[in-house]
């Protein structure tokens, strides 16, 4: 049934500790601070972000590569964080996840075939006719061709690799498909194809999406939902349409007018922050934005602001933009 | 008079399955303070091209090409230690992934008065003023502690920061950007577009913008000269290309971005770019182009008038639709 929650995510924090050297303390990296949020069947959620932000962390929570430092993670109605190790393997099979670089995440030793049927191998007692059926069926619906099964990664483009990809995170039939950048390796002709499979295949399987990315086009087009990352923590979450039209934390409306529009007709206010992303490790006090902040004051240096509504969003700052 | 000409040149390489052509007939005129971006997908030839006439190819290119000039000097018949003299300081080039470009062996300081010291001659004391004062300019807080600094330890964008001020420390009269921002995250680009738009007005160069990203193109050119598949399919002004382009390939690939589409399905361009060994007879985009006839499939198409954008094609596109285009088939 589309519309139920599948996945939920309260207070998600993922911590590490950092040696450094045999004469200084072990330093504590916040890669995650505090995440919550809700995943439905069949819809998409955004998570945007810069480089650091805790964007691909948090997709090693949901996969359960890694277990979370605090929080509560949710997945259908089984609490992940304190599972057994039977359910915890029923719960991999529910989600599945799809890399940045299609030229990394395919073994190149391996043919397609095999490669698609090992999720069936270890997961399923299927047979190796019915598994190699499977594979088949599954390549012909991310547009590949049957004959394409005994060729090996190298001998793809980008494009046709992306899709062996995503064929390879949908064998086990899951509910959940994490996507970590997964067009932005591929040229514009090519991302505009895989973006098509990806939303043709949501609609036939009713999957849900958590989509990762720094491409603001790209979120705009595919989400639903739509959270905003700075230093590990979530700035602004809400639906697609508000935090596109009605951009509240200054930190959104900065990656907003940051991003290159191709419409050269149009003349745009662009906030060009100052300074660079600080370091996980020593994050500023307070709010982590306020130093590159155009909006700064006092408070912001003191105490963090919590996410709170702000019409159709939620926002954690002192001084949201009001519409 | 055109501050750099490059007229039909043409790029291929020795490769264990015989010649490839990575750039065909190319042509390129660039006129003093103008901001030009050469577009195209990965295999597009547009680096290639460019780093041809900076002469930094490996010996298996062949290059040829009908003129190939930079202030009205010949750059094919002149010798080499007059080329060396052009290239890195009149003619300058930044490249797309700063942390691999800078030497990691050596401070940030010795790379930047190197060339200095060569092209200018300075001493030690003035190469090391003018290095603070580039890196002040290109936005570096603390440039004097920065000079000692090994790009390790600098971020990404404090990196391309000095790689910009290299390629401007001898007041260059061309710059050359390849991909100066993909490996940036989005903040950080518009910090370096808008350092290299700045530079460029204050210092009245020319600038070539290599780039795959229209956003950036229709944010920073004023002319563009689109490359598919080592061809220039299309060239002119920004504002006509986005509005009325003329060539198939410019068209597909304006449609399939993201922002400028309004339904859920984008229209997609299908398969890939031709390779070495697939290369199709006649036009090189007609295996992918929608309105493809058998002429497009057979004979190679010649470039349109310069109104519409020297668009190669045999049925170049106005307002949406081809022109001159045969009845019996329907697009």
């Amino acid at each position: 049934m589309s519309g139920e929650v599948i996945l939920e995510a309260v207070g998600l924090k993922r911590y590490y500790q950092i040696d450094r050297g045999a004469f200084k303390k072990p330093a504590v990296l916040k890669a995650l601070d505090g995440a919550s949020f809700k995943l439905k069947k069949g819809s998409t959620l955004a998570i945007v972000g810069e480089s650091g932000c805790g964007k691909s962390t948090m997709a090693r929570l949901v996969t359960m590569i890694e277990p979370p430092t605090a929080g509560q993670l949710n997945i259908g109605s089984e609490n992940v964080t304190n599972a057994s190790a039977a359910v915890r393997c029923n719960l991999h099979k529910k989600v599945q996840i799809v890399f940045q670089d299609p030229y990394g995440s395919l073994n190149p030793r391996q043919k397609i075939g095999n490669s698609l049927e090992e999720p069936l191998l270890v997961n399923t007692p299927m047979k190796k006719g019915e598994r190699r059926e499977a594979a088949q069926k599954m390549l012909g619906l991310v547009g590949l061709r049957p004959e394409h099964y005994n060729r090996y990664p190298h001998m793809f483009s980008g494009g046709q690799r992306q899709r062996i990809a995503v064929a390879r995170a949908l064998m086990l039939n899951p509910q959940i498909v994490v996507l970590d950048e997964p067009v932005s390796a591929l040229d514009v002709s090519i991302q505009a194809q895989i973006l098509n499979l990806l939303t043709q295949l949501q609609q036939r399987f009713d999957l849900a999406y958590m989509f990762i990315s720094h491409d603001l086009s790209v979120v705009k087009h595919i989400a639903d939902e739509v959270m905003v990352m700075y230093l590990g923590k979530p700035v602004e979450t809400g639906s697609r349409e508000e935090v596109f039209s009605k951009p509240h934390h200054p930190y959104t409306r900065a990656l907003l007018s940051a991003t290159p529009v191709a419409d050269p007709f149009r003349s745009k206010e662009r906030i060009v922050l100052r300074g660079e992303l600080p370091s996980p490790i020593s994050p500023p006090s307070g709010c982590t934005f306020h130093p590159r902040c155009p909006s700064m004051t006092e408070e912001c240096k003191y105490t963090a602001p919590e996410l709170v509504k702000k019409g159709g969003c939620m926002v954690a700052c002192y001084h949201p933009k009001t519409y | 008079m055109p501050l750099l000409e490059i007229e039909n040149l043409t790029v291929s390489f020795q490769t264990a399955g015989g010649q490839f052509t990575a750039v065909d007939k190319v042509s390129l005129h660039i006129e003093p303070g103008e901001i030009v971006s050469v577009v195209g997908e990965s295999g597009s030839g547009k680096s290639v091209a460019m780093l041809a006439l900076m002469g930094l190819l490996p010996w298996t290119a062949t290059v040829t090409a009908d003129r190939l000039a930079f202030n009205n000097q010949d750059l094919k018949t002149i010798s080499k230690s007059e080329l060396r003299k052009i290239i890195g300081s009149k003619m300058a080039m930044i490249f797309q992934e700063p942390m691999t470009s800078l030497n990691p062996c050596f401070t940030i300081g010795f790379q930047l008065t190197e060339t200095l010291k060569i092209h200018l001659g300075m001493n030690r004391a003035e190469r090391k003023k003018r290095a603070i004062e580039l890196l002040e300019l290109v936005g570096i807080p603390e440039p004097r502690k920065r000079l000692t600094a090994f790009p390790h330890q600098l971020s990404g964008g404090m990196n391309q920061r000095v790689m910009i001020a290299m390629a401007i420390s001898c007041n260059p009269e061309l710059l050359i950007a390849d991909e100066p921002t993909t490996a940036l995250d989005v903040t950080i680009q518009a910090q370096i577009l808008e350092l290299l738009l700045n530079l460029q007005k204050k210092q009245g160069m020319s600038l070539v913008l290599i780039t795959h990203d229209m956003g950036v193109v229709a944010e920073t050119a004023e002319r563009v000269a689109v490359q598919y598949a080592g061809q220039q399919v299309e060239k002119q002004q920004v504002k006509g290309l986005f509005s009325n382009p003329h060539h198939p390939y410019t068209q597909a690939l304006l449609n399939s971005l993201p922002e400028r589409s309004n339904s859920k399905i984008l229209p997609s361009i299908a398969g890939v770019v031709p390779g070495q060994f697939d290369k199709p007879k006649g036009c090189l985009f007609s295996p992918r182009c929608d309105y493809a006839t058998t002429k497009c499939h057979t004979i190679p198409p010649t470039a349109a008038s310069e109104e519409l954008g020297k668009a190669l094609c045999h049925y170049p596109i106005v307002d949406g639709k081809p022109t001159n285009y045969p009845e019996e088939v329907n697009p």
